[in-house]
C-alpha cells in the first residue's frame, strides 16, 4: 500500500521542526500517562521549569549539571563519529573522579596552582587508560566494543564501593562507609557561583568543533566512520587512529569525573558518575554528534533533571518523572528520525515518481 | 555446618538468585539471534516488576502478576521493535532509551506501593516444593529439585528454547534472519515479523525475570528492584555464547558467585564488592577470548545489531 522512499528536499527548518514536534508529541503523551496516574500534568511541568528558572540558584543548579552532560557528550561524540560505541563514559567518569581523588586526599599540602592542575591530568590519564583497554582489544582482535565498555563500566563501580569501603574509608565517618571531604585547595574556584568547570566546558566545545571540522585527524575520524575500508584503501593507519581517538574520548569524560569530586561533591563516592555517562549517549546522539548542538541539548535535558528534582522535594512527587519524560521524548525523536529522512508514499504515486526519475 | 550442609546451601541460593538472570538471558538470547541488540534489558525488567507486583497486589493472585509482569515487558519489548525495525532507528541508543523510560517508569508507578507486601495467598505460592524422588538426592536434589514452581518453569523454558532454536524449522529460518536478514528475505523470509515476534517474545521473558524478583525474591515493592541485573543478564548472552543450555549454567554461577560473596565474607578477607566484579570480569575474558577464536559456533549472530533495509541492500 505504502512504500517508503528516501527524502532529499528537506530544508533544514523543517528537520527542525520536525524535532520540535516529537517533542510536544513525547510532552503530550507523558502527560496523557501522568493524568491517568491521578496527578495534574499541566501543574508538573509549569513546576519543573520553575524549578529550573525560578530563581538564581536554581538556574544555577541546572548549569552545574548540564556541565558534566556536555563534556561527557563530546567525549562520546568522538567514539561515535568512529562508530566506535564508546557505552562506557560512566566507567570512564567514575576512574577520572578516582584519579583526581588520590591527589586531592594524599597530596592534600601542595599548593591549590599545583594541586588542581595534577588532579586534573590524573583525570585524564586515567579515563584514558580506561578507554584505551577496549579499544586496544577492538583494535586489535576485533573484541565487540558495545559490550566491553559496559562491562568496564560496572568494573570502575565496584572497585570504588570497595575503596569507599574499605581502603579509602573515613575513620572519623563513625563507622558509615564515606571518604573524608577534601580540603579547600582542592576545590575548583568558582565564577559567578558555578565552579570554573564551565569555562573549560565552553573552550572544550570550541576546541572539538574545530578538532573535527578543521584538521586532518577530525577528518579521518570522520572517514573511519564512514567506512574503515575506504579509510584503509587512502593509506590510514585505522588502528592508530582509533587508539588515538578513544584515548581522547575517555580523557573527556575523565575530565568530568575531576570535575564532579572537585567542583561538586568535594568527596568520592560510587556513585559519582550517578549516570551521566548513560544520558550522555543520548543527549551526543539527539544532537547528532555536533559540538555545538550538544550544547542545546545537553542543557534541555538538565533542565528536565532539575525540575524532576525540585518537584520531588517540592510536591514529594517522585523525580523519576524526570526520566519518564526523557524516555518518552527520546522514543519520539528516535521515531520521527525516520520520517525526516524517509516519507511514506502511496505505491501508485510512487511508481510514477520512479518513472518520472527514469525519464 | 558441616561441608555438606553448606554446599547445599550454596547451591540451593545460586539457583534461587540465578533464575531471575536466566529468563533475562535467554529473553535476550532469542532477541540477539534475531540479529537485535537490545539494551533495554533492564528497562524490560523493570517494567515486568512493577506491572507484575501490582497486579498480584491488587488481585491476590499469583498467575496473574507473572502475567501481567510478561505483557509489561513485551510492552517495552514492543517500543524498541516499532522504532529499530519499523522507523529504522539505532538499536543501541533505542535499547538505552528503553532502559531509561523503564526505570522512570517502575519508579513513578511505584512510588504508591512503596514497602507494600503482597498478600499471603500470593507468596504461598511461590514457597519450594519438593520434587518426588529426584528431590530426595542428596545435595542436588536438594538445589535443583526443592525449589518454587517459577524455577521449575525456568528449567522447561530453557529447554524449549534450546529445542526451538536449534532443531526446529523456524528456529533454523530465525537464525538465518540474525546472521544474514538479505539472503533469509531472498529465501521467502518475512524477515520483519519474525524479529517482531522473537523481540515480543524476548521481552516477555525479560519480564518474568522483573516480576520474579518483586513476587518472590523481595516480595514487596522496593525502588529499583533488579539491581543492574538486566545488564549482567546482556553480559550473560555472551559468557553462555547464545546458546540456552549453557544460560543455565551461567546463571546458576553467576547466582552462585553472589551467594559465595555473601558467605565467604566471614572468612575470607575478600570483600562482597570484589565478588560482584567477578561477573563482569568473566565476561571480558569471554568477549575477548571469542574475538581471539573466531570459531563459527561461538561467535555473535553476524548481523547483530546492523539494521536490515530491504531497500537499502
Amino acid at each position: 500500500m505504502f512504500r517508503v522512499v528516501k527524502r532529499t528536499d528537506l530544508t533544514k527548518k523543517q528537520s527542525v521542526s520536525f524535532r520540535l514536534i516529537a517533542i510536544l508529541g513525547a510532552l503530550l503523551t507523558t502527560g496523557i500517562f501522568i493524568w491517568f496516574l491521578g496527578f495534574n500534568p499541566l501543574q508538573i511541568y509549569i513546576s519543573m521549569l520553575d524549578g529550573s528558572f525560578g530563581s538564581m540558584y536554581r538556574f544555577k543548579e541546572a548549569i552545574i549539571q548540564t556541565i558534566p552532560l556536555v563534556v561527557t557528550s563530546l567525549g562520546i561524540s568522538v567514539a561515535f563519529r568512529m562508530k566506535f560505541w564508546n557505552i562506557g563514559a560512566e566507567g570512564q567518569i567514575i576512574m577520572g573522579a578516582f584519579a583526581a581523588s588520590y591527589f586531592a586526599l594524599y597530596w592534600s599540602n601542595l599548593p591549590i596552582g599545583v594541586l588542581l592542575p595534577l588532579m586534573f591530568a590524573a583525570s585524564v590519564v586515567a579515563g584514558g587508560i580506561w578507554a584505551l583497554i577496549p579499544a586496544f582489544f577492538k583494535a586489535q582482535f576485533g573484541t565487540n566494543e558495545t559490550l566491553f565498555t559496559l562491562m568496564m563500566n560496572y568494573i570502575a563501580q565496584k572497585l570504588i564501593i570497595y575503596i569507599q569501603y574499605g581502603l579509602w574509608k573515613d575513620p572519623k565517618a563513625l563507622g558509615a562507609g564515606k571518604i573524608a571531604m577534601f580540603t579547600d585547595n582542592a576545590a575548583l574556584p568558582e565564577v559567578f557561583g558555578i565552579h570554573i568547570g564551565w569555562i573549560i566546558t565552553i573552550l572544550l566545545v570550541v576546541l572539538m568543533y574545530i578538532f573535527i571540522n578543521r584538521t586532518k585527524r577530525g577528518y579521518e575520524i570522520q572517514v573511519i566512520g564512514e567506512s574503515e575500508n575506504t579509510a584503509r584503501y587512502a593509506g590510514m593507519n585505522v588502528k592508530k587512529i582509533i587508539l588515538t581517538s578513544m584515548l581522547l574520548s575517555g580523557a573527556l569524560c575523565g575530565i568530568v569525573g575531576m570535575f564532579q569530586v572537585s567542583g561538586v561533591n568535594h568527596t568520592l563516592s560510587y556513585q559519582v558518575a550517578n549516570g551521566v555517562g548513560f544520558t550522555a549517549i543520548i543527549t551526543t546522539w539527539l544532537a547528532g554528534l555536533s559540538a555545538p548542538v550538544i550544547v542545546i541539548v545537553c542543557f534541555l535535558f538538565a533542565v528536565l533533571q532539575q525540575g524532576g528534582t525540585f518537584i520531588q522535594t517540592a510536591f514529594s512527587i517522585h523525580a523519576s518523572v524526570a526520566q519518564l519524560v526523557q524516555g518518552m521524548i527520546l522514543f519520539f525523536v528516535l521515531g520521527s528520525e525516520f520520517f525526516i529522512q524517509y516519507k511514506l508514499v502511496l505505491n501508485n504515486k510512487a511508481d510514477s515518481i520512479i518513472k518520472k526519475e527514469a525519464v | 555446618m558441616n561441608f555438606i550442609s553448606i554446599l547445599t546451601f550454596v547451591l540451593t541460593g545460586a539457583v534461587t538468585a540465578g533464575t531471575p538472570l536466566l529468563f533475562a538471558t535467554l529473553g535476550e538470547i532469542i532477541t540477539e539471534k534475531v540479529g537485535q541488540l537490545n539494551l533495554g534489558v533492564e528497562g524490560m525488567m523493570l517494567m515486568g516488576a512493577v506491572i507484575g507486583f501490582s497486579a498480584a497486589l491488587s488481585t491476590g493472585n499469583p498467575a496473574v502478576g507473572v502475567l501481567a509482569g510478561m505483557i509489561a515487558g513485551s510492552c517495552g519489548a514492543l517500543i524498541f521493535a516499532f522504532l529499530t525495525i519499523t522507523l529504522r532507528a539505532n538499536q543501541i541508543v533505542s535499547g538505552l532509551s528503553l532502559t531509561i523510560f523503564g526505570t522512570g517508569f517502575s519508579s513513578f508507578v511505584g512510588q504508591k506501593m512503596a514497602g507494600q507486601s503482597l498478600p499471603e495467598s500470593v507468596r504461598n505460592s511461590f514457597i519450594p516444593v519438593k520434587i518426588p524422588l529426584l528431590g530426595d538426592v542428596p545435595v542436588l536434589g536438594d538445589a535443583l529439585f526443592n525449589q518454587n514452581i517459577l524455577v521449575y518453569s525456568g528449567y522447561v523454558i530453557a529447554i524449549l528454547l534450546a529445542i526451538y532454536l536449534l532443531k526446529t524449522r523456524i528456529g533454523l529460518n530465525l537464525r538465518t534472519v540474525g546472521e544474514n536478514p538479505g539472503s533469509a528475505d531472498t529465501a521467502g523470509i518475512n524477515v520483519s515479523l519474525y524479529k517482531y515476534v522473537h523481540i515480543l517474545l524476548g521481552g516477555a521473558l525479560c519480564g518474568i525475570g522483573g516480576a520474579y524478583m518483586s513476587l518472590v525474591t523481595v516480595p514487596s515493592w522496593q525502588d529499583g528492584v533488579t539491581g543492574g541485573r538486566g545488564w549482567i543478564a546482556v553480559a550473560l548472552v555472551i559468557f553462555v555464547t547464545w546458546n540456552p543450555y549453557k544460560a543455565m549454567l551461567g546463571a546458576y554461577f553467576f547466582g552462585a558467585l553472589s551467594i559465595l560473596g555473601l558467605y565467604l565474607q566471614s572468612y575470607l578477607p575478600i570483600p562482597q564488592s570484589i565478588f560482584d566484579m567477578l561477573p563482569y570480569l568473566a565476561t571480558i575474558i569471554v568477549l575477548i577470548v571469542i574475538s581471539l577464536k573466531k570459531s563459527k559456533e561461538n561467535r555473535p549472530p553476524k548481523a547483530l545489531g546492523e539494521p536490515y533495509f530491504r531497500e537499502e541492500r
